[in-house]
């Protein structure tokens, strides 16, 4: 039958088999080993800002605000309500741009300004976070000084082409029978936008928004920029002056030679990273919920 | 007679007033769409222009010798972006070298050889790496990461490797081309990680079925047809994770170093130039100083543009080749 | 009467109401040693997690012989099939009882290495698969794994030339196999397939996506390709198992426990099952009734 080998044998490798099964071994270990090495970073990270950061997390720190003068005590609170502060305005201001978008480049897709439109929101994408840092600053503070808004402008163009990408997907997912039903009864393109399409995507549009804010939330770039000469009160006066927020803090206090400064650090960070984190893993899920609801 | 009449001209009246209230309604939406998107073009023009405007003095100033010019002297009112360049390539090519193929591996782990219930916590779990913001991989990088760097890993790689001149002699502290490098590697990760399994799931159930039929181990379905099927895809990748790291500023800064100096060595310190504006920015101590710093952020925007277009080129030359015997 | 004064043979046949045209009869094979046998199947349920698709078939293929599955869609003809070479080991769920013996050989035995099992028992696939590789490629990439590397190029044309596709392809081998045709495209697949030396050749509907004249270049190749390899093909169209098969197996939907399972209904000579059946469901199948 074949002078290759004999087929009444048992079944066991043969010929060079047992050296092809070892190198696929290998490799499946390498890809393995791989992803070990992935997880053991993050949670070695993870721990290190919880073992680092616990230490310095009591009421006084995340209520109080940092002593006047510099030095140990005191806590981050005007960062905290900071940061809040900046990134709420910044959802404010990108979310119903980026959904607008969204909608223009689905649901009026196919003019000559989708694919200019596509690109655009690609290119905001893409921009290096430093670069829109300068680039609000040439537009807001330039000439005038640094603020709250100018964060959370910059912010906002972080946030926009996200929450543009997500709403897009979501929308897409809509299925094509509702879209033929609403049309097959009349029902006008933008009735059939706002009250059918929109609310069956809504679920997955807040979930993107949120996610775009826990990635806005951690960006320092910007802020570093535009937005990080500061005081120590708690301030809401956004387009007066530059407020507290954990990211320039967190930078600040790591740059400095100063121990006790690393522990305020560390702590800012866990607050930061507890907060993106959980938000990270509750949006997801939602949105992986979302995504199967709209499928099934 | 006549009210029937009348109730018809009036419920005709509301009907057309319905609808004139639904054109309206339609096409503020459009416009209201429209002009959403026509703000987004604004914002990238206004990006462009705002860099070139921010960098004009010192462009004027330098010209284009600015690129090759090594020396950085702010009281001296000398700028020179070379040094910084070198920083930026090499710095992201190294987290290149470590980051594609720690990625792909993840990717085909994920795709082809984990179990299924494995996969879904270790592909959240890589993701959430991507989500830890640069500060705190830089405050880690300065505190945790350059320590070990300068303790444990540069005398050990210059005792194994030390006739390379990548691989100089340790320095005083850990902060270094070398930390941010291995800093940037695990942003590059989890992207390319994403998308490498991405890629590898969209490769047909039947191709794979056809190879492993003839008798092929695992590894040599991957190797023989996922891989190449993919192969485009993964260089893709490769750009995404290269634009990611040219850009990132905060975290290399932290780590880095901050000289300026091109070296052999990659335990020296040095600089890149998203590090350089982030750091030197708020200290800026003149005009023609902030200028600089304008001109090297335009440069790094340059080099992104160019990155994103290397992607799409290589994406079509390696996908005519595959129709051409190897 | 004939000329030389014999009896006519033809004359003396019974009539039969024969609805689908057999080949030239051929005598009923002799019962199978079981050591003669390339398959013997014994009592094989296959399951898919809760669900069961096979129940309880026994058979044996013979060596050297092409042997049909058929049967309506749905039967588990394409299960069973793939059950033979393991390639239902990656479908979640997938459960197999009863044994499978491969020369004496349980195929899903302990210590049984499933490449090892894939070596020896080939596949063509329903759909063609060309790998995005030129056409020598193609051929060339399992003999290479195997560590076939001396006489390679004569390999390739004897596969090709074994594919009944040598004289269109000889002169673009280092043309992508993407740009041939759909039939040309399935030969490459048989010729890839037949480049290891296989012992059994399987075959999933391997025409069923090709246009006619494709398809009789594929049943042609059966013929010639019996006498090296083993065959057992899956098809649903009848008179393509008239045509190829020494011997024919009729799977279809039973009820057992309330639920359809596919199941063996009856197993004979390709002539018996199409001209004289023994069972009723057999018979309504191979005459149109249903299917």
């Amino acid at each position: 039958m074949t002078a290759l080998y004999d087929p009444t044998a048992p079944l066991t490798a043969s010929g060079n088999l047992r050296r092809r099964r070892a190198v696929s071994a290998v490799a499946s270990s390498a890809t393995i080993l791989a992803a070990v090495l992935a997880v053991g970073v993050l949670a070695l990270v993870v721990f290190t800002v919880i073992q680092r950061g616990a230490g310095a997390i009591s009421w006084q720190f995340l209520t109080a605000a940092p002593p006047q003068f510099g030095g140990p005590g005191g806590g981050i609170a005007p960062a905290i309500v900071g940061t809040a502060t900046i990134v709420a305005v910044a959802a404010a201001m990108a979310m119903p741009v980026g959904v607008a978008v969204a909608i223009f480049l689905t649901e009026y897709a196919g003019g000559r300004l989708t694919r200019p439109i596509q690109l655009a929101v690609d290119v905001m994408n893409s921009l290096p976070s430093i670069v829109i840092g300068l680039f609000v600053f040439g537009l807001l503070v330039a000439g005038r000084h640094q603020s709250g808004f100018a964060a959370s402008f910059a912010l906002a163009m972080i946030m926009l082409p996200l929450i543009a990408r997500s709403t897009q997907e979501m929308l897409r997912l809509v299925p094509g029978t509702l879209r033929d039903a609403a049309e097959a009864l009349g029902v006008s393109r933008w009735r059939t936008i706002v009250g059918v399409i929109l609310p069956s995507a809504l679920g997955g549009i807040v979930t993107g928004t949120v996610l775009a804010i826990a990635r806005a939330a951690g960006e320092t770039a910007p802020l570093l920029i535009v937005c990080s000469i500061y005081g120590n009160k708690t301030t809401f006066d956004i387009f007066g002056q530059a407020i507290p927020n954990i990211p320039v803090s967190i930078f600040t206090l790591s740059e400095q030679a100063d121990p006790s400064g690393f522990t305020k650090a560390w702590g800012a960070a866990l607050v930061l990273l507890t907060f993106i984190l959980l938000t990270n893993i509750v949006a997801r899920t939602l949105l992986a919920r979302s995504r199967r609801n709209m499928t099934r | 007679m006549t009210a029937r009449t009348a109730h018809a001209r009036r419920a005709t009246a509301a009907r057309r007033r319905a609808n004139r209230i639904d054109r309206w309604a339609g096409l503020a939406l459009y416009a209201t769409c429209l002009a959403a998107s026509l703000l987004v073009a604004l914002l990238i023009v206004d990006v462009a222009y705002q860099l070139v405007h921010g960098s004009h003095l010192a462009f004027s100033r330098f010209g284009l010798g600015f690129l090759t010019t090594s020396e950085w002297a702010p009281n001296f009112n000398r700028f020179g972006a070379a040094p910084l360049l070198f920083g930026t390539i090499v710095s992201s090519a190294m987290a290149l070298v470590i980051a594609l193929p720690i990625g792909a591996a993840i990717g085909l782990f994920l795709s082809m050889f984990a179990p299924r219930a494995v996969r879904g916590t270790v592909g959240p779990l890589v993701e959430m790496l991507a989500a830890v913001p640069s500060v705190i991989l830089g405050l880690w990088g300065i505190l945790v990461l350059g320590p070990w760097v300068r303790g444990t890993a540069e005398p050990a790689l210059h005792g194994a490797f030390g006739f390379l001149p990548i691989f100089g002699p340790a320095q005083t502290t850990g902060a270094s081309m070398f930390t941010a490098g291995i800093v940037l590697a695990i942003m590059v990760v989890p992207i390319i990680a994403s998308v490498s399994r991405d890629l590898f799931l969209t490769v047909p159930r039947e191709l794979r079925d056809g190879a492993e039929a003839l008798g092929a181990t695992p590894w040599e379905v991957v190797r023989g047809v996922v891989l190449p099927a993919t192969a485009s895809g993964i260089a893709a990748a490769a750009c995404l994770g290269l634009g990611r790291a040219l850009g990132e500023a905060i975290a290399v800064t932290q780590v880095i170093g901050n000289r300026t100096g091109v070296h052999a060595s990659l335990f020296l310190p040095g600089d890149t130039l998203a590090s350089r504006v982030a750091n030197q920015f708020q200290g800026a101590t003149s005009a023609l100083h902030t200028s600089a710093l304008f001109y090297l952020a335009t440069l790094l925007l340059i080099i992104g543009i160019a990155t994103n277009v290397l992607a799409q080129w290589i994406g079509h030359s390696f996908d005519r080749r595959i129709g051409v015997a190897r | 009467m004939t000329s030389n004064g014999q009896q006519d043979p033809v004359a003396t046949l019974p009539l039969q109401r024969v609805r689908v045209v057999a080949p030239s009869p051929r005598e009923a094979p002799p019962a199978v040693p079981i050591e003669e046998a390339v398959f013997d199947v014994r009592g094989v349920d296959v399951f898919y997690g809760a669900k069961r698709a096979i129940a309880g078939v026994s058979m044996q293929v013979e060596r050297n012989v092409v042997t049909a599955i058929i049967g309506p869609s749905g039967c588990g003809k394409s299960t069973f099939l793939r059950s033979l070479n393991r390639m239902n080991d990656s479908v979640p769920g997938f459960r197999i009882e009863g044994s499978i013996l491969y020369h004496g050989h349980d195929v899903y035995g302990s210590g049984v290495d499933r490449v090892e099992v894939r070596r020896r028992i080939g596949m063509v696939f329903q759909r063609p698969n060309p790998f995005p590789k030129s056409i020598f490629d193609n051929v060339a990439w399992a003999p290479r794994n195997l560590g076939l590397r001396a006489g390679l190029a004569e390999r390739v044309e004897t596969a090709l030339r074994g594919a009944a596709l040598w004289d269109e392809v000889k002169d673009r081998l280092k043309q992508s196999a993407l740009g041939l045709s759909g039939g040309q495209q399935q030969r490459l697949c048989i010729a890839r397939a037949i480049a290891v030396e296989p012992d059994v050749l399987l075959l999933d509907e391997p025409a069923s996506a090709l246009d006619p004249v494709a398809t009789a270049a594929i049943e042609e190749l059966m013929h010639s390709l019996k006498r090296r390899y083993t065959i057992v093909i899956v098809t649903h169209n009848m008179q393509q198992a008239a045509r190829v098969a020494d011997r024919t197996a009729f799977f279809s939907l039973d009820e057992r426990d309330g639920q359809r399972v596919g199941a063996l209904v009856e197993y004979d000579a390709t002539q018996t099952i199409f001209s004289h059946p023994a069972d009723t469901r057999t018979r309504d199948y191979v005459s149109g009734r249903f299917g």
